[in-house]
């Protein structure tokens, strides 16, 4: 049984810089993921596994080659459209938490629907409630980021990723500064909202146990994917 | 106007407060400073301008000057009749006019006076003085001599005369004593100095002297006529209206206060717009301590402003959010400032109260209205651009992934 594809990159390719400092970071990335996929992004520091993150995550564009999502041609679309297709179809997890420290727990769940919409609504509300359940953080829904722990914040970032139902979630280390017990907390919920919400997840990491918790593994060795 | 930059602006302002205190208390002053110099330079103009009308006639009813008559015009010839340099611009027929000017909206008071010009003589001194007889009971009509009398009495016998402080000294007189007056129709009479006055206005106190109506008659040869008639009218500052219609209605010369005055005038204006470059002073650091607050926090919310782009924040809602941090610390520190000013102008004195040495401040000359709308738009102004800063944050950059 083959799932339906939700994205589709070929021959991208990211250069920074120019001229002599110019630094050719993506080399010809092919790569193609299906609906509720969970694959782990392994590659030693350097290799380039943040910068592919973010242009899948269509904030910033690649060099060259093509990228498309759920039919979309990302790579030619004008930025105001990359950004409502990154609000309504993409969650972010990012190494450090980014949590607004001025909104408590349940507002910063809320907070790219609210941004979408231009308001805070009910319905949010509700939604947020329930993903705070779903990461175990019902008792600290109105707490704000300075009093939760590092991994209590992950996790509310984690639920903060989910709020508009995205197809995929983008996930930078999303471990990498919890200690072993957190991680591993973390990675049981993201598991658990892949199985029950069926969004797809790409995760990088360079880390092995972690890699080892998802379906597949696709491998970055100096700006390309030696395996996939 | 998006509730969600609202609630975030809200919520900036809120979750640092004592900044957020320190920036609006700073506003306020802007906003006390604006306000206390409305309020002073107001006041000033009044206080100069209660001054200055005080002790002089408002309106002065003349006989016009009449033009040459041209008796004859035609082709290559004019004759005129030459002008009587003799002959002095007195009002003969005067008495049908005066309820006519006193019943004239406007006018409170009307002296019809004789003047003239005369030389005071005591021993060898001699000096020049201008003549003024009132009417019984007109003596303090135009300036108040009764209440500048600082030495002897204001009444005015048939030999009595009153003179101004700066003249009795000049020539030491006292009270009591007896001095010569020759007028310019040269007649000579000796009268009894029965009050010094002190009015505050140089030219008055070392010039004016003020008799008995029909003695100046007899003075001045005027058996009939008048010299002029003094008005007073309420308020000052419509002379030149009326005066233009008792123009119209008596046939006379009219002259108001304001034409003669253009000096005041001009101290007032110039008095004005120190007052308006302090104002836009206190504005610009409204501006620019709004704007460098507000590029401050944006520097330290960079990350903030970062995530939320990168989740689907748009830049108009980053803009709107900023926009209206600036506005609300705008209108907050204003109100506060105007209401803060408004007590402390409160205690103060009306200008016309205030006594030598106070500031003559007027509270209803405050603008706080103009006040607080000029703040609040000088604070809009001065975070569009940190705003507009703030939505150009690159989210890649800022979340430093
Ligand atoms: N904005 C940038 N300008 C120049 N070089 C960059 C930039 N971002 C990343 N790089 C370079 O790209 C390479 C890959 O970086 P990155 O994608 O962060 O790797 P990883 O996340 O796998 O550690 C590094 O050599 C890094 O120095
Ligand atoms: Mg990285």
């Amino acid at each position: 049984m083959t799932k339906e594809q939700i994205l589709s990159v070929t021959g991208l390719i990211k250069d920074f810089g120019e001229g002599e400092t110019q630094t050719h970071v993506l080399k010809d990335i092919n790569l193609a993921m299906a609906a509720g996929e969970m694959a782990a992004l392994l590659g030693p520091s350097g290799s380039g596994k943040s910068t592919l993150l973010t242009i899948l995550g269509t904030l910033m564009r690649a060099t060259g080659g093509t990228h498309e999502m759920l039919g979309v041609d990302l790579m030619h679309a004008s930025e105001a459209q990359r950004t409502e297709f990154r609000s309504k179809n993409l969650g972010f997890v990012f190494q450090f938490h980014h949590l607004l420290p001025d909104l408590s727990a349940l507002e910063n769940v809320m907070m790219p629907a609210a941004c979408a919409a231009g308001r805070e609504t009910a319905t949010m509300r509700a939604r947020a409630s329930e993903l705070l359940d779903a990461v175990g953080l019902s008792d600290r829904r109105d707490f704000r980021p300075a009093a939760m722990s590092g991994g209590q914040r992950q996790r509310v970032a984690v639920a903060r990723a989910l709020i508009n139902n995205p197809v995929l979630v983008l996930a930078d280390e999303p471990t990498g500064n919890l200690d072993r017990e957190s991680a591993d907390h973390v990675m049981d919920l993201i598991h658990k909202i892949n199985q029950t919400m069926g969004s797809s997840f790409l995760i990088s990491t360079h880390d092995e146990h972690i890699a080892g918790r998802c379906q597949r593994r696709i491998e970055l060795l100096d700006g390309r994917i030696v395996r996939s | 106007m998006n509730p969600y930059a609202v609630k975030l602006a809200m919520r900036h302002l809120l979750s640092h407060p004592g900044q957020t205190a320190l920036l609006m208390a700073g506003v306020a002053l802007g906003v006390s400073v604006f306000i206390f110099m409305s309020a002073l330079i107001g006041g000033l103009a009044t206080l100069l301008t209660l001054r200055t009308v005080g002790s002089i006639p408002h309106v002065v009813l003349e006989m016009p000057d009449r033009d040459p008559a041209t008796l004859y015009m035609g082709p290559g010839a004019q004759v005129v009749l030459q002008k009587d340099l003799s002959r002095r611009g007195q009002i003969t027929i005067w008495q049908p006019m005066i309820p006519i000017i006193e019943q004239s909206s406007g006018v409170i008071a009307v002296s019809p006076q004789i003047r003239g010009s005369a030389f005071v003589q005591r021993g060898q001194a001699v000096s020049p003085v201008g003549v003024i007889g009132t009417m019984p009971g007109k003596l303090s009509v135009i300036a108040e001599i009764d209440g500048a009398i600082v030495d002897g009495s204001s009444n005015l016998p048939a030999d009595g005369i009153l003179i101004g402080s700066v003249l009795a000294r000049d020539l030491g007189l006292r009270v009591g004593q007896v001095v010569q007056l020759t007028s310019d129709r040269g007649r000579s009479r000796s009268f009894r100095i029965g009050g010094i006055f002190t009015l505050g206005i140089a030219s008055a106190d070392r010039q004016s002297i003020y008799m008995n109506f029909a003695t100046a008659r007899a003075l001045f040869d005027l058996p009939t006529g008048i010299s002029r008639i003094e008005i007073k009218v309420q308020p000052a500052t419509d002379a030149a209206g009326i005066a233009e219609r008792l123009r119209l209605s008596t046939g006379l010369k009219a002259t108001a206060w304001t034409e003669d005055n253009q000096q005041l005038f001009e101290g007032l204006d110039a008095q004005a717009r120190t007052g308006t470059i302090i104002k836009a002073f206190s504005l610009v650091t409204i501006i620019v301590g709004i704007a460098s607050a507000m590029l401050l926090s944006i520097v330290r919310r960079q990350s903030e402003i970062g995530i939320m782009r990168a989740m689907g924040a748009s830049r108009g809602l980053v803009i709107s959010i900023y926009v209206l941090e600036g506005t609300l610390i705008g209108v907050v520190g204003a109100i506060t400032g105007a209401l803060a000013a408004w007590l402390a102008l409160l205690p103060l004195p009306p200008v016309s109260a205030v006594t030598r040495g106070d500031l003559p401040i007027d509270r209803q000359q405050g603008d706080f209205l103009l006040a607080i709308a000029l703040t609040t738009l000088a604070a809009t102004l001065a975070s569009i651009l940190p705003a507009r800063r703030a939505a150009r944050i690159d989210p890649v950059e800022a979340i430093g992934a």
